[in-house]
């Protein structure tokens, strides 16, 4: 028996897969989700083989909920129409299916599915599916991240820097951190150009929390930011960060 | 630009022309060639200097009757001005021959109808550049009024045919057909009804504020079976404006707005308020939805299609301050003000 769970915000849609999935016994609905929270927790709680998503979803999207996600399972995409989540599953999603879909494509992403289950990690696709994240403007002013049991979406603008920290990244705000599973590029992608520069392997930060560059030692500096923490900059780190504040 | 650059060729060789065949007359007149060639040389560089001032101080206007009489007595004092100083110097130069300064008493006539003849000429030309200019800027604008109407046209018709809200509203009528097929029949038709809306209606062509209302209930009727019970929608409309004309597709694009923003930026239950009243010297339409001020830092004013209804706005009436944006206390307003003038 498959455990499955159904994610997306309008009823009407969830019930057609319902009704789709009727015609498969071996594949129980474990949990029927309205959004990205109730999402998050049912898989926790369960730990579904399958979960049909949709992307554009209150407060957080289908694929900032993914995200969040340590080891997702394996997901496919019901969507209306976005063609920036298209890009991405191009390569490696299970399969995404495009509002309306008929039960014949339906029954062609379940046997996908099953073809493929144990030879794709959900793992592999979701990290795919995030390297394209940027490209969708929406998601672009915000990264959302877990502190315990609770989810916050931070505005880019709050972000004083950002540090590597393993297989994470660590997201430092005023007075907190977060934690996230994330690249340094992918989030020098996600953050973008204008506000945030890469001035060392491990450092990403926000231009306007900068407040002063000092000198460390003979040619190397640091800079020191509104709360008085000093970055390590690289040569070339040093030299990007002079040309973007212009000096 | 590069053929127009090149007009100075013309008149040039034209003068150069023209001074030839008079040094050639009047070598053939009897007068030797430092005589004939000077003269011609002299006067016609002066007529030349006295035209393209001419041309050039015409061409930048429109002329009218009070234009035509002063350039017709500039012509006139240019003309006598011209002869007067061609005899100057040129009995300055040849001061030793008297038969010459003869010729140039007897000729002055002759060389003063000249003169005019060929400045009035000029000036006509200089008219005869601005009117062709004219019409040129005129062709110009045109094209550009019909560039910005296309324009408009197309954000109009990106607003409408929104593919997310068409295939999302298909796919809940898939799920209805099997269910409920009396609510997925009316579903059908309140689409087809919204589509056809979309279509029909010329641009920018006013309709009363009733039809847009009607309009936006189609829309919304539509939108609530797609969210179920999270969308609740308030419309209020002042009596007395209700069949006010207002611009076509100025409200849906809003309210969808204020939906989609509510609906997407927080998992409760949404209520959009609709308020249309009479603002002297305005027709004014608040639309609010709630919104969570701890997670969306800024004014969502971009990439709502806000900009593309204070774009059409201002195509409309030339005016920037038509559409205002206000948050407060966790519920977005925006504020649409169209002017009780227009028909």
């Amino acid at each position: 028996m498959f455990k499955v769970i159904i994610i997306d915000d309008e009823p009407l849609a969830r019930m057609v897969i319902l009704d789709y999935l009727s015609e498969f016994p071996d594949m129980q609905v474990v949990a029927e989700c309205a959004n990205g929270f109730e999402g998050l927790k049912a898989i926790g709680q369960h730990s579904p083989d399958l979960i049909f998503l949709d992307i554009q979803m209150p407060k957080i999207s289908g694929l900032e909920m993914l995200e969040l996600i340590d080891e997702p399972p394996a997901v496919i995409f019901t969507t209306a129409f976005d063609e920036y989540a298209l890009k991405a599953f191009e390569s490696n999603a299970v399969d995404y299916l495009l509002k309306p879909f008929s039960k014949e494509r339906f029954n062609k992403a379940i046997s996908r599915w099953k073809e493929q289950k144990g030879t794709t990690k959900g793992d592999d696709i979701s990290r795919t599916l995030i390297a394209a994240m940027p490209s969708q403007p929406e998601h672009a002013n915000r990264v959302v991240v877990k502190s315990g049991h609770n989810i916050r979406i931070i505005p880019l603008d709050q972000i004083l820097y950002v540090e590597a920290y393993d297989d994470y990244i660590k997201i430092h705000i005023k007075d907190d951190c977060f934690l996230k599973k994330q690249t340094m590029q992918q989030t020098e992608a996600l953050l973008g150009d204008k506000k945030f520069v890469r001035v060392h392997r491990s450092f990403i930060v926000n231009l306007g929390e900068i407040t002063r560059i000092e000198p460390m030692s003979k040619e190397s500096y640091i800079a020191v930011m509104r709360d008085e923490t000093k970055i390590p900059l690289s040569k070339p780190g040093y030299a990007k960060l002079k040309s973007m504040l212009g000096i | 630009m590069q053929s127009l650059n090149k007009m100075w060729v013309f008149p040039v060789a034209w003068w150069l022309v023209w001074i030839s065949f008079q040094g050639w007359f009047l070598f053939h007149s009897g007068w030797n060639v430092e005589v004939a060639f000077a003269d011609s040389l002299v006067s016609n560089i002066l007529l030349a200097a006295l035209c393209t001032g001419i041309l050039y101080s015409v061409q930048y206007n429109r002329p009218d009757l009070k234009r035509i009489v002063v350039l017709f007595a500039g012509i006139l004092f240019s003309s006598l001005l011209w002869v007067w100083l061609c005899a100057q110097i040129l009995t300055g130069i040849f001061d030793t021959n008297p038969d010459y300064a003869e010729f140039l008493e007897k000729t002055q006539i002759i060389r003063f109808m000249i003169g005019f003849f060929l400045i009035t000429l000029f000036a006509l030309f200089g008219w005869i550049s601005y009117f062709i200019k004219e019409q040129l800027d005129e062709k110009n604008r045109a094209n550009e009024v019909i560039r910005l109407a296309r324009e408009s046209e197309l954000i109009h018709l990106r607003q409408q045919l929104q593919p997310h809200f068409l295939f999302n509203t298909l796919n809940s009528v898939n799920a209805l057909i099997g269910s409920n097929p009396v609510a997925a029949k009316r579903m059908i038709l309140q689409l087809s009804d919204f589509l056809r809306g979309t279509l029909k209606k010329e641009d920018d062509k006013p309709v009363p504020l009733s039809e847009e209302i009607n309009y936006l209930n189609l829309y919304l009727e539509i939108e609530k079976v797609r969210f179920g019970n999270r969308l609740n929608a308030i419309i209020r409309i002042d009596p007395e404006i209700a069949e006010h004309p207002v611009p076509v597709f100025l409200l849906q694009p809003l309210v969808e707005n204020a939906i989609k923003f509510g609906l997407y930026d927080t998992i409760d239950q949404v209520r959009i308020e609709i308020n249309a009243s009479k603002k002297d010297p305005f027709l004014e339409v608040r639309i609010s939805n709630p919104f969570d001020a701890t997670t969306t830092a800024a004014v969502p004013g971009t990439g709502f299609g806000l900009n593309a209804v204070s774009r059409r706005l201002f195509l409309l009436f030339s005016r920037t301050d038509l559409l205002d944006v206000n948050s407060m206390d966790n519920t977005f307003t925006v504020t649409l003000k169209i002017p009780l003038s227009y028909v």
